[in-house]
């Protein structure tokens, strides 16, 4: 992930007021700021400007993957590395190979998904910091990093506060 | 006309209250019940290695398993905890497509069972393999005897691969659905060794909102790819029966007509846990509440009788195709020697369920648990007709028999019970039973400006 940063947090307890607060921090032209919730809240994705997520190409590719290796394999195995006349039936049994074939793009596709956003999340993360506790039950946050465009701490405490934030503090190496 | 939603918390919460009453169970000392609950779930679970021990020792020839009737007990079982499982699949993941809000509180535990009822599924087919120790040819991996490769064209090796896909994305879309709530425990702990355990197991989650946007979408992804997987899951299992030729097994209805027995027999689990999970868990009542149970009891007579359709249609076309050996398998079926569990079936999975065309039966906690039990009864009698009178009456008379039941196959079938109580109950108290970060955006559904996106 990003190296470490500091900058300036606001706290609230209302999920409505966080979201117009996320809504008005990205008009005043903060681009690297970040919400943190306990909770996934709905609209908070434009509030804060983010891009839809890339992780269905990944479902895509792996899905895809997952599918052609399963059905490969199981044609090398049937027809080239140990053809064996089962019944009658043709070496490439094409019919006979689709559930398996299903099954590993299924597979593929689910494991890399998941995989996607454990790296793009940059997790797992030993031992991160914890700005608070409350993160994670019933408060939510607003950090704006102070390599964000425009920065001045003052600037920013008072936009924060004026946003209704229940409490504006300094954080570092988050 | 506007009718009012019911809300889905029966009490109005704040945030932290929420919080406080899901992680209780994990945070406290558990009570008299739990502990009385997993010394006799472990008592049977002991029981059960002890009885699989003795049949890998002696061999299959312990239990009832023989000539004609070379399928019994073990896939019998294999079946019906497989079965169990769809329905947490169902709720965890369809529902969550058709963005049915009510699902999200009973989600994680019916996940739990999906995941438990695999495991404990898992085994049978492996004690039925009656050598055990050699379960690891099923795989395909390179070897010094030929290489020898499994056969692709075998509807048994099918089910190897999507019992194990069904079981590795099962346990990856609830594992990843408690990354979150593992993070609410982690900031809560007071204990060193809590947070280090549940700080591990949350991957160092902090909520971050560009972290939230591709967390929803894998979610919605697993969801989206585990709905066509238990679809094919239980096709695959039928596949197992309907791809032989005998009477009774080689009918097109099967996919079908085993996925809607799956569902029920899932609801059927679902209702026994849920109304345990309410009587040890008196807190948890303002979540899973009666509305939650009255839908799922409309589901258990839906797919109650969609299972006696299937009966029905099965004894039709059993007659119109004039085939006779098919005709015969079924008359055989409802008035042979194993009449009696044909009547049970039908009993259980058809008629006991009609009770809840009542309202007052949908909204009563006993009656719903004693239908549970019976519609838990009717699926596994279902799949024992489906196997051992198929089989003990096929084409010759000469080939005719009985299955030879022992107490070993009671011993294995109970004892499995053990090991699926024992799991659901550990994991009661060591994961919050009822997802955090998911019933949190609910609370205000069905209250006065909530839920206004639907």
């Amino acid at each position: 992930m990003a190296k470490k940063m500091s900058g300036v947090l606001g706290l609230w307890s209302d999920e409505s007021k966080v979201l117009v607060a996320a809504r008005k921090v990205r008009e005043a032209g903060f681009k690297k700021f970040d919400a943190i919730t306990p909770y996934p809240v709905h609209g908070m994705e434009e509030a804060v400007g983010i891009k839809r997520s890339g992780i269905p190409w990944v479902t895509f590719g792996a899905g895809l993957l997952g599918g052609v290796l399963g059905l490969y394999f199981q044609y090398w195995v049937a027809s080239v590395d140990w053809p064996i006349n089962i019944g009658g039936k043709p070496f490439f049994s094409l019919p006979a190979f689709i559930p398996v074939t299903f099954e590993t793009t299924v597979l593929f596709a689910a494991l890399f998904s998941v995989a996607a956003m454990i790296l793009v999340n940059g997790l797992p993360a030993v031992n991160p910091k914890i700005l608070d506790p409350d993160l994670t039950s019933h408060k939510f946050a607003i950090l704006i990093p102070n390599n964000d465009v425009g920065y001045s701490q003052g600037k920013v405490e008072d936009l924060l506060k004026e946003l209704g934030a229940d409490e504006v503090r300094l954080f570092y190496d988050y | 006309m506007m009718i009012k939603r019911q809300p889905l918390i029966t009490v109005e919460k704040s945030l932290k209250e929420i919080t406080d009453d899901i992680c209780a169970p994990v945070e406290r000392f558990p009570n008299k019940a739990w502990w009385c609950g997993l010394l006799c779930a472990k008592a049977l679970f002991i029981y059960y290695l002890v009885a699989i021990g003795f049949v890998f020792a002696y061999g299959m020839g312990l239990m009832g398993t023989n000539h004609p009737v070379g399928w019994g007990t073990d896939i019998v079982t294999f079946v019906f905890w497989i079965g169990i499982g769809h329905a947490g699949t169902l709720i965890s993941a369809i529902l969550f497509l058709f963005r049915q809000k009510w699902r999200t509180s009973i989600a994680r535990t019916a996940e739990a069972m999906t995941v438990f009822a695999v495991m404990t599924a898992g085994i049978f087919p492996l004690i039925h393999t009656g050598r055990p120790w050699l379960d690891f040819w099923l795989i395909p991996y390179p070897n010094q005897r030929g290489p020898m490769w499994v056969n692709f064209r075998s509807p048994l090796l099918w089910d190897v691969f999507a019992v194990s896909t069904y079981a590795t994305v099962s346990i990856v879309f609830w594992y990843i659905g408690m990354v979150p709530d593992f993070a609410t425990i982690r900031d809560r702990a007071t204990h060193k060794v809590r947070k280090l355990i549940y700080g591990i197991l949350s991957l160092g989650w902090r909520g971050s909102a560009r972290h939230w946007s591709h967390y929803e979408m894998v979610y919605m992804i697993l969801a989206g790819l585990a709905t066509p997987l238990v679809l094919s899951v239980h096709t695959i299992v039928s596949f197992d029966f309907a791809v032989s030729g005998l009477p009774g097994w080689h009918t097109t209805i099967f996919p079908p007509y085993f996925v809607a027995g799956a569902i029920f027999s899932g609801f059927g689990m679902v209702v026994t846990l849920m109304t345990l999970v309410r009587i040890g868990f008196p807190s948890f009542k303002q979540y899973i509440t009666l509305d939650h149970m009255e839908v799922i009891n409309k589901i258990i007579m839906t797919t109650g009788m969609m299972v006696g359709y299937a009966y029905a249609s099965e004894f039709f076309i059993a007659w119109y195709s004039g085939n006779p050996y098919e005709t015969y398998a079924f008359v055989n079926r409802a008035f042979g020697p194993y009449a009696w569990s044909y009547w049970i079936m039908v009993s259980c999975n058809v008629l006991i369920p009609q009770i809840f065309w009542f309202k007052a039966a949908r909204r009563s906690i006993p009656i719903m648990f004693v239908v549970s039990i019976f519609v838990n009864i009717g699926m596994w009698f279902e799949r024992f007709v489906i196997t051992v009178t198929s089989l003990h009456r096929d084409f010759l008379p000469t080939n005719w028999g009985q299955y030879a039941w022992t107490m070993w196959d009671t011993s294995i079938l109970f004892g499995s019970f053990g090991m699926f109580l024992t799991l659901f109950l550990i994991y009661l108290r060591i994961f919050p039973a009822i997802s955090i970060a998911e019933v949190k955006p609910v609370r205000h559904v069905g209250r006065d400006g909530g839920g206004h996106h639907g």
